[in-house]
């Protein structure tokens, strides 16, 4: 052991980060910084971000049902629905408001936990930068509503699989109407047995 | 090439000549090395701190600025106007004056060293008879507008940083002195372009530093020299863990500028007069003009003071001080024994006797800095 050695040892360490900084790729200890706005990382698909709305086909054909779950269900209250009523005054299965103000939600992907309509879901858009954070931050219907297409593209494994489980449920409610429909043409069978009470 | 700078300031005079009286002429000429100088200075500060970025970003692996301009050249230029365009603010219970004096005051003696800095061959500024002495003279005053920024601006850490300024700039300043004189006795001049002369043999390649004692001198030169400035590992005076920023703790907008700008132009001066007294100064194989040289050797000096900064921890005051006045100070004090020794003498005894007074310095200092472990005490208790 010399005196100083220890320091030569570091100096050599810096000095080989130096020009390896100039002569070999990221991934053999040279730059690694990816040059952002220029070139861009590839998106993890599981990355989560401010969440948007799906909806089949059209606009209008969104699959949110306004049951409000999502609101009650987000721990710092940035959702805001409003039920839709028709001229009667009877309830519809859709929003008039749906808003969520970016500024307060967290990113925590709750809404998209808690929706049992699929309806809900985390969005890669992070580059959502603005000088009016108390207008164009405050999203509404509007800028929430995404396509099915939109959702596939960005995170496909779960795209795929909300879309199988949708269409099973689908044949299902198919089946099931086809086996009412058949039933109805039949003749009456005998009434089922009571339901499980609890002294039985 | 090697004389176009030369070529250039005596042309410019010449058609100046034509219409203007002698002394008219001297006037113009010392100004023109002044203006060139007072160039020269920022625009080296600017770059330096640019070429700090860089490099200090490499070895970190990052790519350091690279926004402004093609690699981040015009960077310097954006952070000059950032500077100039900030709000300058001075404490409520500052010394005004003080305060607005340091930052100007630390300058001068930064740009003033450059006088007899020898930038290639019929290069030097001012040619005085005591370069050597009048640098060592000028940058020992830097420490004067240090403090004063500090106490002028009436905070605590401003003062601890100046005070540690102090310690550190008056201890540093003996080896680096010691460390120099060789380099004196055996050109017999404080001229730095005597110094430069002294070092043209082997094709200019006989520089100082190629010598046993000379090696070691340049080693501890520099150092000292690094420590001179502030610079990491010993930037005591501005460790922002500790003490926020030192002595410039309360300065912002273009009086801080001053004072980074002065910071680099030490790290320049220093460097340039260490390669003048060991490194040959702008002496070198012909191939390249001697200024070439000059700027070549003086800025692998400051790379290595950033490549410093990229490694090193910064010391402890007493670290620091114990460095300076134990290892230091001896062994400047043994090089200029040995240095002697070895010029002085011939054949088998020159080096025979060169070896005993290295290992004789090294025991001794060794023994020397031996930690001072008491005896062990054992206590009875009375019977
Ligand atoms: S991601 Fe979390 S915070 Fe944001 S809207 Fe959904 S539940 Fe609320
Ligand atoms: S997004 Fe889902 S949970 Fe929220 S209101 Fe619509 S259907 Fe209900």
């Amino acid at each position: 052991m010399i005196f100083g050695s220890g320091i030569l040892k570091g100096m050599l360490v810096t000095l080989k980060n130096f020009t390896s900084s100039y002569f070999k790729g990221p991934d053999e200890g040279g730059l690694f910084t990816v040059q952002y706005p220029e070139k861009r990382l590839p998106e993890k698909e599981n990355f989560r971000n401010f969440p948007f709305l799906v909806f089949d086909n059209t606009p209008d054909n969104l699959r949110c049902v306004a049951c409000d779950i999502c609101a009650k269900e987000c721990p710092p209250k940035c959702i805001y629905i409003v039920r839709e009523f028709d001229k009667e005054g009877r309830p519809l299965k859709r929003p008039a408001t749906f808003d969520i103000d970016l500024t307060v939600c967290m990113n925590c992907g709750f809404c998209e936990e808690a929706c049992p309509f699929d309806a809900i879901y985390m969005d890669h858009d992070f580059e959502i930068a603005n000088a009016d954070r108390h207008d164009k931050l405050l999203y509404h219907k509007d800028d929430l509503l995404k396509s099915n297409e939109y959702f596939r593209k960005i995170r496909p494994t779960n795209a795929s699989a909300v879309d199988a489980r949708r269409h099973e449920a689908e044949e299902k409610k198919k089946a099931a109407a086809a086996a009412v429909a058949a039933k109805a043409a039949a003749p009456k069978p005998t009434p089922p047995a009571a339901p499980n009470s609890p002294a039985a | 090439m090697d004389q176009i700078f030369v070529t250039l300031k005596s042309g410019i005079l010449d058609q100046l000549g034509r219409f203007l009286p002698d002394w008219a002429l001297v006037v113009h000429s010392v100004l023109i090395s002044i203006t060139a100088i007072a160039i020269l200075g920022p625009v080296t500060m600017m770059y330096l701190t640019l070429l700090e970025r860089k490099v200090v970003g490499r070895m970190q692996n990052r790519p350091g600025p690279n926004r402004v301009g093609k690699w981040g050249v015009l960077q310097p230029i954006a952070d000059g106007i950032k500077m100039l365009t900030k709000e300058d603010i001075v404490p409520l219970r500052a010394d005004g004056v003080l305060h607005f004096l340091a930052p100007v005051l630390i300058v001068m003696p930064a740009l003033l060293v450059f006088a007899v800095i020898p930038f290639g061959r019929n290069m030097t500024p001012v040619n005085l008879n005591i370069g050597f002495l009048y640098f060592i003279a000028v940058s020992s005053t830097s420490a004067i507008p240090i403090f004063m920024a500090s106490w002028g601006s009436r905070n605590k850490y401003a003062l601890l940083g100046g005070m540690r300024v102090i310690a550190q700039m008056i201890s540093y300043e003996v080896p680096m002195v010691l460390a120099a004189v060789p380099v004196l006795m055996l050109t017999g001049s404080l001229s730095t372009n005597d110094i430069v002369t002294a070092q043209s043999g082997w094709g200019g390649l006989q520089w100082f530093a190629l010598t046993p004692w000379g090696f070691a001198g340049f080693i501890i030169f520099f150092l000292c020299g690094v420590a001179e400035c502030n610079r990491s590992p010993f930037d005591l005076a501005e460790a922002e863990s500790e003490i926020i920023a030192g002595f410039h703790t309360e300065y912002s907008g273009m009086k801080f500028a001053l004072f980074y700008m002065a910071e680099f132009m030490n790290s320049f001066t220093v460097s340039a007069i260490c390669t003048t007294l060991f490194l040959g100064g702008w002496q070198g194989p012909g191939f390249l003009p001697s200024w070439l040289w000059f700027f070549l050797k003086t800025y692998s000096l400051i790379f290595v003071m950033i490549w410093f900064r990229g490694t090193l921890p910064r010391f402890r005051i007493d670290q620091l001080m114990g460095l300076a006045w134990k290892l230091l100070l001896p062994m400047t004090l043994a090089n200029i024994l040995i240095a002697g020794f070895w010029h002085f003498t011939h054949g088998w005894i020159k080096i025979a006797g060169s070896i005993a007074l290295v290992i004789a310095s090294y025991e001794g200092l060794v023994r020397l800095n031996q930690r001072y472990t008491p005896e062990k005490r054992v206590y009875t208790f009375a019977e």
